[in-house]
């Protein structure tokens, strides 16, 4: 086992993953997509690194490599000083407790058929963590702690609004509390009002439970406002990276400056 | 300046429920050469506004009032009569360039058909106005015959403002028409729309959520709460100076790119209350 660097949670160390699209004619022929082209990152312990890039930058790729979702090609991911790659099947469910996600589309994201005193509690279930009585309490003072009501366990998605469902995404994650969570554009799809809601929100759980976040968007005004680090992709590599102060104030890459510059509003 | 289009006392309701109003008793003008921004969160009633306006709401839904397009009460036309004017004096774009597109039929054939539609242009003369609104939106015109799965989706965007300005519409309503888009791309797009509203003398009604896009190109605001205009009046004013207290509250919801300013969620109880309370006149 490596020795973890004092500080870090979460790395990820030159990091390849590719994609095989069909090309030629009737699609015989393969083109690969370098999806992830030698990506390293690193997560400090309590802090927030933002990954930013356009559609296609590969920027959600990078966060599915990173909790082991996708297999990748070389690289890899130390959680702890311990690689995530290296782990069998047993000890790699383990650790996933402490590695959480959640999602963009609040809708698209939650089972419809499942109450969400189910979708919450299936982490529990199945890291085997307490009895149902048990689970049933963390379930319902974790929906208290998003802002949700300890009575919505017997309620289905669809009774909630766009906010609030996401608002169960962030109870599902933060249920096994977990070390690193993995935040997927969780904002993009709200209003602005319940967007700064959800923001609050984050940060406000990030300091009681002394949570670790990358978090994924491709808004720089979001970025601002949650990250202490940023990353910036675009085409699969890491064009410039360091604290967000620092690069808002002077990017050194033109890439950078044109994703400022076009950040509405400025004129 | 004339005004182009002028919103009297327009009412959007469900037929089951008549009572209970989605947009209530909303009125504001748009002159030629201006761009009038609707902002508002979902369920606001500003898509609905731009629905009624195009003559498309839904027919479970029923709208009264009246919506004055160069003089012409839009809301008394049949769906003969509108469809001569949609698509051709007023043009739209909807927020999903892939969804709004045909996929099985070329760009350049879907450009074309609005010119064929409203002009009964044909042949070469048709191809050369494909090919001119191709240039004019910043596609090569080689592009005609692209299919829409072979176009990035700002270049659909292009294609959907191509199909809007094709007849040079006196007004161009725009529902959230970058939402969908990468912030270079939508700095592109509305660069390219403020151009040609510019150039054509268009009035713009652009739908949007984000204040970044608004304070970028609108002349004047309408914010929307619950189906009703809050406030409205010219950029500088709404925005440097909100009267009512949800512009306030939604404006402390916008995060900025310095980072400077704390978010500040809405209160909606105390909304209500102030709502109540004050009744419009605020402080």
């Amino acid at each position: 086992m490596q020795t973890a660097s004092a500080g870090v949670v979460l790395e990820a160390k030159n990091l390849v993953k590719h994609y095989k699209q069909r090309a030629g004619s009737f699609g015989l022929k393969h083109t690969t997509i370098k999806a992830l082209d030698d990506v390293s990152i690193v997560l400090k312990q309590g802090s927030t690194l933002a990954v930013v890039g356009e559609s296609g930058s590969g920027k959600s790729t990078l966060a599915r490599c990173l909790l082991q979702l996708l297999p990748f090609e070389s690289g890899e991911v130390l959680f702890h000083g311990q690689s995530l790659t290296e782990l069998d099947s047993a000890s790699l469910r383990k650790a996933r407790k402490s590695l959480q996600m959640v999602f963009q589309d609040p809708f698209a994201s939650l089972n419809p058929r499942m109450r969400v005193g189910e979708i919450v509690g299936e982490g529990l279930v199945i890291h085997g963590l307490g009895n149902a009585s048990e689970r049933l309490k963390k379930v319902q003072q974790m929906l208290e702690r998003v802002g949700l009501n300890a009575d919505d366990v017997k309620k289905y998605p669809h009774q909630f609004s766009g906010g609030q469902r996401q608002r169960i995404g962030i109870a599902r994650a933060l249920v096994l509390e977990p070390e690193v969570v993995v935040w997927d554009e969780p904002v993009s799809a709200l209003d602005v009002s319940v967007q700064a809601q959800i923001l609050l929100l984050l940060k406000a759980l990030q300091k009681e439970m002394k949570l670790s976040y990358i978090f994924i968007t491709h808004d720089l005004r979001v970025v601002r406002h949650i990250a202490d680090d940023i990353a910036v992709m675009n085409k699969g590599k890491i064009v410039e990276q360091g604290m967000v102060e620092a690069i808002y104030q002077s990017p050194k890459q033109d890439y950078t400056r044109d994703l400022l510059k076009a950040i509405p509003g400025q004129k | 300046m004339a005004d182009i289009l002028s919103i009297e006392h327009l009412n959007v309701a469900l037929k089951k429920s008549p009572s209970r109003l989605l947009v209530k008793n909303t009125s504001f003008k748009l002159a030629s050469g201006k761009t009038t921004c609707i902002v508002g969160e979902s369920g606001s009633g500003k898509s609905l506004t731009a629905l009624t306006i195009m003559g498309l709401l839904s027919n479970q839904l029923i709208a009264t009032g009246r919506v004055l397009f160069n003089g012409v009460d839009l809301t008394t036309l049949d769906n003969r009569g509108m469809q001569k004017i949609r698509g051709a004096q007023i043009g739209m774009i909807f927020q999903e360039p892939m969804t709004s597109l045909n996929p099985v039929l070329t760009i350049g054939f879907q450009i074309g058909e609005v010119l064929t539609a409203h002009q009964a242009l044909k042949g070469n003369a048709l191809k050369a106005s494909v090919a001119r609104l191709l240039t004019q939106v910043g596609i090569p015109e080689t592009r005609n015959s692209s299919y829409p799965d072979e176009l990035s989706g700002g270049q659909r965007q292009r294609v959907m403002v191509a199909m809007s300005i094709a007849c040079e519409p006196a007004l161009l309503i725009a529902d959230e028409p970058t939402t969908a888009l990468d912030v270079t791309v939508q700095a592109q797009i509305l660069t390219l729309l403020d151009e040609l509203k510019s150039r054509m003398n268009m009035a713009m009604l652009f739908i949007t959520h984000d204040f970044g896009v608004v304070s970028d190109i609108a002349d004047d605001v309408v914010v929307m709460f619950r189906g009703e205009i809050v406030e409205a009046g010219p950029k500088e004013q709404v925005l440097g100076n909100p009267q009512h207290p949800y512009t306030k509250a939604l404006l402390d919801c916008v995060p900025d790119v310095a980072g400077k300013k704390e978010l500040n969620p809405i209160d909606y109880a105390w909304l209500n209350h102030h709502e109540l309370s004050n009744s419009g006149a605020s402080s």
